[in-house]
């Protein structure tokens, strides 16, 4: 699947990784967020976006360059800085879903690192439930005018441009009445609430944003009125996909770190990795790494050819991010009191990867998409 | 055959559950944020007397026994186990209760009661954790002195501590685990330098450090127990002492329980709580399963060192299975809260971080394990 010149591209992201990124996070963490110039030195280097056609200023790149950001950014400890979320995730809404104006003013900036997008579906009282959502926008002449508040919004602080979920039709309209609006920085009535503490992802800005009567030009309306359940169902297959993907990473370094510690430390006067019970509970993690690595790459090539994988991809979300925990918590044990110190990158991966269960879809919302498609609920 | 708690321990459970809630509570966050030791919480917890429940009453204790600490620090845990961890201010003087002198007894133990003086145990170093006889920290005899010198790590209290029980080698040529003593040292010696280890995953209201020890100068007199018994004498502290972190294990299950079955209850999902759908229910079945499983274990474990009977195959039982369950409940509790349960404002995440340490500290599990592996093939033994 990957060629060549993608593990040149790898090698050139490993250096940028090692230069501009590894060397700060840890001062990111503590300050809870990622400074602006690291998204600009992305987009200069080409790693934002690069699937973006070459008009909207991108390179016209296939998924696999995704992946491999996606990859190495999860091995490198540094999931916070989430370039995929906006590369990935919300710049395909614009691209699909935006007339030929939407684009050209939008997506030329995503490229470049100018602008950082979010998508905010959650609210403080729906997160697995989407057609649940309050949020309204009530058209006013030329403008939408929207009141409500968004929960856990990724790139909440940082975002220029927020995706937000609407709802456009009656309360009660359920998954027929929602809508997706543009919402840009400087919109009148649109606020950031804190950007929230959380467990781990500390340098990822996560934030509750706050609508008071914010009033959007009526053009920034994105996709069919009343059509936004469906044009956001139609693009979780690769949200989900990217949160595999991650999971998987996190797992195959976590592992390496692992093995590397555990024939190193010696207790009872020998490596810890040479008593059986050690060397047993490794063999388990890397087969099960390996089983997810095998899943994971059949379905990014299935995903390349563009087919619908929602049961596969549901399964693989929710396994692998499981699997991914499951070896965190093995690889802190066998790292024992060291593993629970910070000064040590297993520490914040446990912490980083207790998230991907829950975000993009928690594990139970998997089983309920998987259970309908077996045609159990 | 009695299940029943006495009326003393019934009250004692109610009231230590009430003051933590009144107490720690308010600086919950805040210890937790910055890494910040709850000296006024562990001050008055003194004054209640619940610190050091197990210091017989001649000695200034409650005199209450190791069961009666099991459970107050098990309704401490089940509200915050890092500020719970004020019940360790005692760590290490259970050597003390255990072999030391009269002497001994009548100097430190009643300070500890009263909130004077804080004690540390200084066991694990740098390259030996669960291998504890791979320890290098050597004392020599000078004269009425031994002279200490060596590193410890991961100390708990180990920077705000006022004595050190140090377990180091004195005998270095004797057959492995004839080498040990285990020696009280004052904290504030001339010689040792200790430096607080900032950045742990979760107890962050509990102090953590690295000390070293050079050229310290102890007093002969300090030995607690028998010279080249120090191994053994560690054994028997540890078979103690992991009641009280099995009971850390069971409360802090329990307090991730209590905030999930809550929590299940008022948040709705597809128009009804999610506490009506079949997979949650099952789910804190589970959870409340385990952590009786644990109860019942951690009780019993602590009920047989108050009989003077130390099992040391149920207490590394009761540590080992109260630790995983603490990281399987909150685990549990976690994703039952959602994205909400990620945020530092929902203490559930707290628990989670707190909870890990529990299969690493006081023997890792493994090392629980082997104890009781040990145990086992030996009863079965042929002949």
């Amino acid at each position: 699947m990957f060629r060549e010149e993608h593990q040149i591209f790898r090698e050139a992201f490993r250096r940028f990784l090692d230069r501009e990124v590894t060397p700060h996070m840890e001062r990111w963490e503590a300050e809870g967020i990622v400074p602006r110039q690291v998204w600009r030195t992305m987009g200069e280097a080409g790693f934002l976006c690069p699937w973006l056609p070459e008009e909207y200023g991108g390179s016209g790149a296939d998924f696999l360059y995704s992946v491999i950001i996606a990859e190495e950014l999860a091995k490198a400890g540094a999931v916070s800085l989430m370039a995929p979320l906006h590369s990935d995730i919300v710049a395909p809404y614009l691209y699909a879903l935006g007339t030929e104006e939407q684009k050209m003013r939008w997506l030329p900036r995503c490229a470049s690192g100018e602008m950082i997008l979010a998508v905010a579906m959650t609210e403080p009282n729906t997160g697995s439930d989407l057609a649940a959502i309050r949020t309204r926008a009530e058209r006013d002449g030329d403008f939408w005018v929207i009141n409500g508040q968004k929960t856990f919004i990724s790139n909440g602080i940082l975002a220029d441009l927020v995706i937000v979920a609407c709802r456009t039709g009656a309360p009660d309209s359920g998954a027929k009445g929602l809508s997706l609006i543009c919402v840009e920085r400087d919109a009148p009535g649109f606020a950031r609430g804190r950007n929230l503490k959380k467990m781990g992802l500390h340098a990822q800005d996560t934030a509750e944003l706050i609508f008071d009567e914010c009033r959007v030009p009526a053009e920034n309306l994105l996709g069919r009125l009343h059509g936004g359940f469906y044009h956001l169902m139609d693009h979780l297959q690769q949200e989900r996909l990217m949160a595999a993907v991650m999971a998987q990473a996190m797992a195959e370094a976590m592992l390496e770190m692992t093995i590397h510690y555990a024939r190193g430390r010696t207790a009872f006067g020998r490596p810890i990795a040479a008593f059986q019970h050690n060397a047993f509970k490794i063999v388990d993690m890397a087969t099960e790494v390996k089983l997810g690595r095998a899943f994971l790459d059949r379905l990014i090539g299935d995903h390349l050819e563009g087919k619908d994988l929602v049961t596969d991809v549901s399964m693989a979300k929710a396994w692998i991010a499981e699997m991914a925990n499951r070896v965190a918590y093995q690889c802190v044990q066998l790292h024992g009191g060291y593993g629970y110190m910070e000064e040590y990158p297993i520490s914040r991966f446990y912490r980083d990867v207790r998230v991907i269960p829950i975000f993009a879809g928690t594990t139970e919302v998997m089983k309920l998409i998987v259970a309908k498609r077996l045609g159990l609920l | 055959m009695n299940f029943e708690f006495p009326e003393e321990l019934k009250i004692l459970k109610e009231e230590a559950y009430k003051f933590a809630v009144r107490e720690f509570t308010p600086v919950s966050q805040e210890c937790d944020r910055e890494e910040k030791y709850p000296r006024e919480v562990w001050k008055k917890a003194c004054e209640y007397g619940f610190i050091g429940a197990w210091i017989p009453e001649e000695y200034g204790g409650a005199g209450a026994g190791f069961l009666a600490n099991t459970i107050i620090t098990e309704q401490f845990s089940r509200v915050d186990m890092g500020i719970g961890l004020i019940m360790a201010s005692c760590f290490g003087a259970e050597n003390i209760y255990l072999y030391g002198t009269e002497e001994q007894k009548k100097e430190y133990l009643p300070r500890i009661a009263s909130g004077e003086i804080i004690f540390a145990g200084a066991y694990t170093e740098p390259n030996a954790g669960t291998d504890v006889a791979g320890i290098r920290t050597r004392a020599v005899r000078d004269g009425d002195h031994f002279v200490l010198n060596g590193q410890k790590m991961f100390i708990t209290n180990g920077s705000i501590c006022d004595y050190f029980v140090v377990f180091c080698i004195t005998h270095a040529d004797a057959p492995r685990h004839k080498r040990f003593s285990l020696l009280i040292v004052d904290a504030h010696s001339p010689g040792i330098t200790r430096n607080k280890i900032q950045g742990k995953m979760g107890i962050r209201a509990s102090d953590t450090a690295e000390i070293s020890f050079e050229d310290v100068r102890v007093p002969v007199e300090n030995i607690v127990g028998k010279e080249g018994n120090g191994f053994y004498q560690l054994m028997d502290f540890f078979n103690t002492t992991r009641t009280m972190v099995a009971g850390q294990g069971v409360g802090l299950a329990q307090g991730a329980l209590d905030k999930a079955a809550q929590y299940v209850q008022e948040r709705e999902v597809f128009g009804q709580p999610l506490a009506h759908f079949q997979g949650v229910q099952f789910q804190l079945a589970e959870m409340a399963t385990r952590i009786e499983l644990a109860r019942q274990l951690t009780y019993k474990a602590a009920w047989q060192v108050d009989q003077g009977r130390i099992d040391p195959k149920l207490s590394a039982m009761a540590k080992y299975y109260a630790g995983e369950t603490a990281v399987w409940v909150a685990d549990k509790a976690l994703q039952l809260h959602g994205g909400y349960g990620y945020i530092d404002e929902y203490d559930v995440q707290r628990f989670y971080r707190d909870a890990k340490i529990l299969e690493i500290y006081e023997g890792t599990k493994e090392a629980e394990k082997l104890t009781i592996a040990k145990i086992v093939l030996k009863e079965y033994q042929k002949g």
